[in-house]
């Protein structure tokens, strides 16, 4: 039943920017599910790109503050860090915001979020050659927190 | 308050250059010493994690659960114990681990009673009992959590050789933390460091070795 949960590709709702930039296209969305008082968590999904764009920023309204991260291990340590200058992704490649890797940090929950529940995500991309700025956003669904394993990671966190 | 750590037991040379080699390096590089003795020692048992048998370290912990009862590793003696350092708020690493976890004590079948999962905060500022309790009870109701005050879990971080660092992002913080999973035999020993990145199998397959009579 998770799997259907997963299967659930993010509605991309159309904004009035998307015409002109269709550059990117969000699928797979889904943000991990909290227990009451917790404060963080991520949210995950794909990012195709026809444009070499850049994901600087995100929002929502179930968190104060959105941030784009990286996770890595270094030796037996999980390290998270904040990517500053944005998730940077080539014409025609798809960047994978999964656990083990990347993905969107939701700080400062406003509510408790449960499995099957959707939370909006505005996702802020600039193009890499014109350096104008647009916005895609999405609903992702909620995956119950213990609910299903995020997958064994392949061991690669970097492409 | 006692030590966290009162210990004498007995140690293999090799163990006990490599705890030096460790503690000078507390850190990321730290099991690349434990990697070369799982060469040595860990294929020979057939292990997939890395094999820790006879170390010198992570011998024992005093720690409160989230009904405030101090629990210490004798309490869970005759089950295999799966210890991880973690935080709630991790968004990636610890919920995966705990999945895994989960998942593990499944796969072991009628023997999953015979795991015991431990969870150790190393975020106890922010984790509280309420919140740890909600937390593991969505993993397995099975599962415990532990936390201690600073200086406990510093004495229990050191005496398993788990960093951890809080660091600034935004307006809050997040914990860099020693992502392994330490897994203590039915007598209580420490057997094993398994890597984040082995799967639910690799784990179940040296969980069961342990169970396995000698
Ligand atoms: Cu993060």
């Amino acid at each position: 039943m998770q799997r259907m949960t997963l299967t659930l590709a993010a509605l991309v709702l159309a904004s009035a920017s998307a015409s002109a930039h269709a550059q990117v296209t969000v699928s797979d969305a889904w943000v991990r599910g909290t227990v009451p008082q917790q404060k963080a968590t991520g949210a995950f999904m794909h990012i195709a790109a026809e444009q070499d764009v850049r994901l600087i920023a995100g929002a929502s309204p179930v968190a104060g503050v959105v941030e784009i991260h990286e996770m890595a291990m270094e030796g037996n340590v999980m390290k998270m860090r904040e990517l500053k200058g944005g998730l940077p992704i080539a014409k025609g490649a798809t960047a994978e915001l999964k656990p083990g890797g990347y993905h969107v940090m939701l700080m400062d929950l406003k509510q408790t979020l449960k499995g099957g529940e959707t939370v909006p995500v505005t996702l802020t991309f600039e193009d890499a050659v014109s350096k104008k700025t647009f916005t895609r956003e999405l609903m992702a669904p909620v995956k119950a927190l213990g609910g299903a394993t995020s997958g064994p990671h392949s061991g690669q966190h970097k492409h | 308050m006692p030590p966290v750590i009162a210990h004498h037991s007995p140690r293999r040379a090799a163990l006990t250059r490599l705890g030096g080699i460790a503690l000078a390096a507390l850190g990321g590089a730290s099991l690349l010493a434990c990697d070369k003795l799982a060469e040595a020692t860990g294929q020979r048992a057939g292990f997939r994690g890395i094999d820790i048998t006879g170390a010198d370290y992570g011998r024992e912990f005093r720690l409160t659960d989230v009904d405030g009862r101090e629990r210490t590793l004798a309490d869970f003696r005759g089950k295999l114990v799966l210890l991880y350092f973690g935080f709630v708020q991790c968004p990636d690493v610890c919920p995966t681990a705990l999945t895994r976890a989960a998942e593990v004590k499944r796969m072991l079948g009628p023997d999953g009673d015979k795991l015991q999962v431990i969870f150790v905060t190393v975020d106890p500022d922010r984790d509280t009992p309420e919140m740890l309790r909600q937390y593991m009870a969505a993993f397995d109701p099975s599962f415990v959590a532990l936390r201690g005050d600073a200086e406990r879990l510093k004495a229990t971080a050191t005496e398993f050789k788990v960093y951890y660092k809080q660091v600034p992002t935004g307006s809050s913080y997040t914990m860099d933390h020693t992502a392994l999973s330490y897994v203590f035999d039915t007598q209580g020993r420490l057997r094993l460091a398994l890597r984040h990145e082995q799967t639910a199998q690799d784990y179940a397959h040296d969980l069961a070795l342990l169970l396995r009579p000698a």
